[in-house]
């Protein structure tokens, strides 16, 4: 199978900490690869330089057979590369349907139309409300952001992601500072992804990784040091050395 | 309840705008119609500022440079009416404002914008002072000392020398942008550039090009300013590079958040309140300020969004 998403020999280095090491990782149409290990291990440098926000210093990033390493961030997310953010970035001054309607948007076309309101507009509100009911936000399409349950917030950067039908989606920790409770929603949730995207997930929780996960690259100080199955991971005596600390 | 006090006080105060000459002409005080004047073309100034700064979240510190070329245009061309380029028809000398403007405000905010924060107030603020030098610098067209322009812009059949005609056409172009900023910041593109104040590296990963909406936002601004600054320079027949002072650009970013960020009719209440106090404490004590200041300070304090805010205290504009 060619892979969606091909990360090779990349490196990015702050001063003089090495933050990716000449990482190469594939993601496979439909997998859903996780990516586990310690703080400070370079899991969100890496998100940032998928989704283009963080410049590699070396190495290539290939995404749908087409080299994406120098593309700005809008130009990645349009090809269908989406994203949810480790700290909840929703528009917080706008109704959960507007954020989901933004998304929408953002892939309609240029934003170039200055006189029809867009509030009303069916073309937007109506994937934007199918949108949210999929990610079990269907009640609250018109409350403001800002007044959603954190657990909310992130079911809504979900909604967002998904918004613009995406081919890959990059989560980072989107299980951050949940409940147990919402956590286990939000894993059901992922899980119902999988049918229809590719997903890069970074997590700390390894519960839902190890449920969710078909494939886990674990990275300590910017190398993998592993990648495979969850159970290869789970026997693998180096991760268990370095990471897991031989309790998992 | 507050929705009706708010519904008296804006349908009130259009409906005193638009009896405001008959008013002042019964009184016997024509001075209030230039003194109106001059409120509503700082309003739309104002306006025009308050499209980048209170709903893009750009806060340019350089307005007064739009402002002040605006009106530069309208002198210069009527200053050459006798060469092949000058004129005084305000068909021509009105939109030549808006378009030189607009240019000027591309090509600073094509540089300006790819900054942020602090470097961007600076920018801003150091490209309009080099506006502002430039035209001290021009002996031609009075340097520092400005220039007097010999009457104002001919506009056809409508006598702009007669300041209530003056004051109706001032009334209808601000009813008429504002009414278009209202369908503006509703647009899809007024979603985009609200939502770029919230948070623009969200809506870089959302797949919109910010800059680019900014850019656009910050020229249309840029242009609805420089038509502002044609009209003063009509309403004094004179232009001089005080326009273009630095703290003239702080003026208008006191009237956009007095009156309330962010909000349609914020700058018009803005503009009104600033002027006014200006009027009434400039008459008690030259050192005006000292009292416009403290009061500023509560304002921002108390009512988050201005003035405007106090009628309307948890309206977000939809």
């Amino acid at each position: 199978m060619t892979p969606i998403l091909s990360i090779s020999g990349l490196a990015k280095r702050f001063g003089g900490v090495t933050a990716t090491d000449s990482l190469s990782l594939d993601i496979l149409p439909g997998e859903i690869h996780a990516i586990i290990g310690p703080n400070g291990a370079g899991k969100t440098t890496l998100i940032g330089q998928l989704s283009g926000e963080i410049a590699p210093d070396a190495g290539t990033i290939r995404f749908k057979d087409a080299d994406i390493t120098r593309l700005p961030v809008h130009r990645r997310a349009l090809r269908g590369l989406a994203r949810s953010f480790q700290i909840t970035s929703v528009l917080r001054g706008f109704t959960a349907c507007e954020n989901v309607m933004l998304a929408v948007q953002a892939h309609a076309g240029h934003s170039f139309r200055f006189w029809q309101p867009a509030a009303t507009q069916a073309a937007l509100r109506d994937p934007a409300l199918a949108m949210l009911a999929r990610v079990g936000l269907a009640g609250r399409a018109d409350v403001p952001a800002a007044d959603l349950a954190h657990g909310e917030q992130r079911q809504l950067e979900i909604a967002m992601a998904l918004a613009g039908r995406p081919d890959l989606l990059l989560l980072d920790e989107p299980m951050a500072g949940m409940g147990p409770e919402e956590s286990a929603r939000m894993t059901g949730l992922l899980a119902g992804l999988k049918a229809s995207h590719s997903i890069l997930l970074v997590e700390h929780d390894m519960d839902a990784v190890f449920r969710l996960a078909d494939r886990i690259t674990v990275l300590v100080y910017g190398r993998a040091i592993a990648t495979g199955t969850p159970d290869a991971i789970r026997a693998d005596a180096a991760v268990r050395q370095a990471y897991l600390g031989g309790e998992a | 309840m507050l929705d009706i006090l708010r519904r008296i006080v804006l349908w009130g105060g259009l409906a005193l705008l638009c009896l405001l000459p008959m008013l002042a002409e019964a009184l016997g005080e024509g001075f209030y119609i230039t003194m109106m004047n001059r409120v509503l073309i700082l309003a739309l100034a104002a306006m025009s500022l308050n499209l980048i700064l209170g709903y893009g979240g750009m806060v340019s510190f350089g307005h007064a440079a739009y402002l002040g070329i605006g009106a530069y245009t309208v002198g210069i061309l009527a200053y050459h009416s006798d060469a092949w380029f000058g004129t005084e028809s305000a068909f021509i000398a009105l939109p030549a404002a808006m378009l030189v403007a607009a240019i000027l405000a591309l090509a600073i905010g094509a540089i300006s914008l790819r900054t942020s924060g602090v470097y961007f107030i600076m920018i801003t603020l150091a490209f309009a002072q080099m506006v502002y030098f430039f035209f001290v610098s021009q002996q031609e067209y009075g340097g520092m000392d400005g220039m007097q322009m010999w009457s104002r812009s001919d506009a056809g059949p409508i006598d702009l020398s007669d300041n209530a005609s003056f004051y109706y056409v001032v009334l209808g172009l601000l009813l008429v942008l504002l009414y278009a900023k209202y369908r503006l910041v509703r647009s899809r593109f007024g979603l985009v550039l609200r939502g770029i104040r919230e948070n623009e590296r969200r809506m870089k990963a959302l797949g919109f090009p910010t800059y680019r909406y900014k850019l656009v936002a910050f020229v249309i601004s840029g242009a609805v300013a420089g038509l502002a600054g044609a009209m003063m320079a009509n309403l004094s027949e004179f232009v001089s590079p005080s326009l273009l002072h630095w703290t003239r650009s702080g003026e208008m970013m006191v009237m956009v958040i007095l009156g309330g960020m962010g909000t349609i009719a914020g700058p018009i209440l803005g503009a009104l309140a600033f002027l006014v106090l200006e009027d009434v404490l400039s008459e008690i004590t030259q050192h005006w300020m000292i009292v416009l200041g403290p009061l500023l300070i509560l304002i921002v304090l108390v009512a988050r969004r201005g003035l405007y805010g106090l009628l309307d205290p948890k309206g977000e504009p939809k």
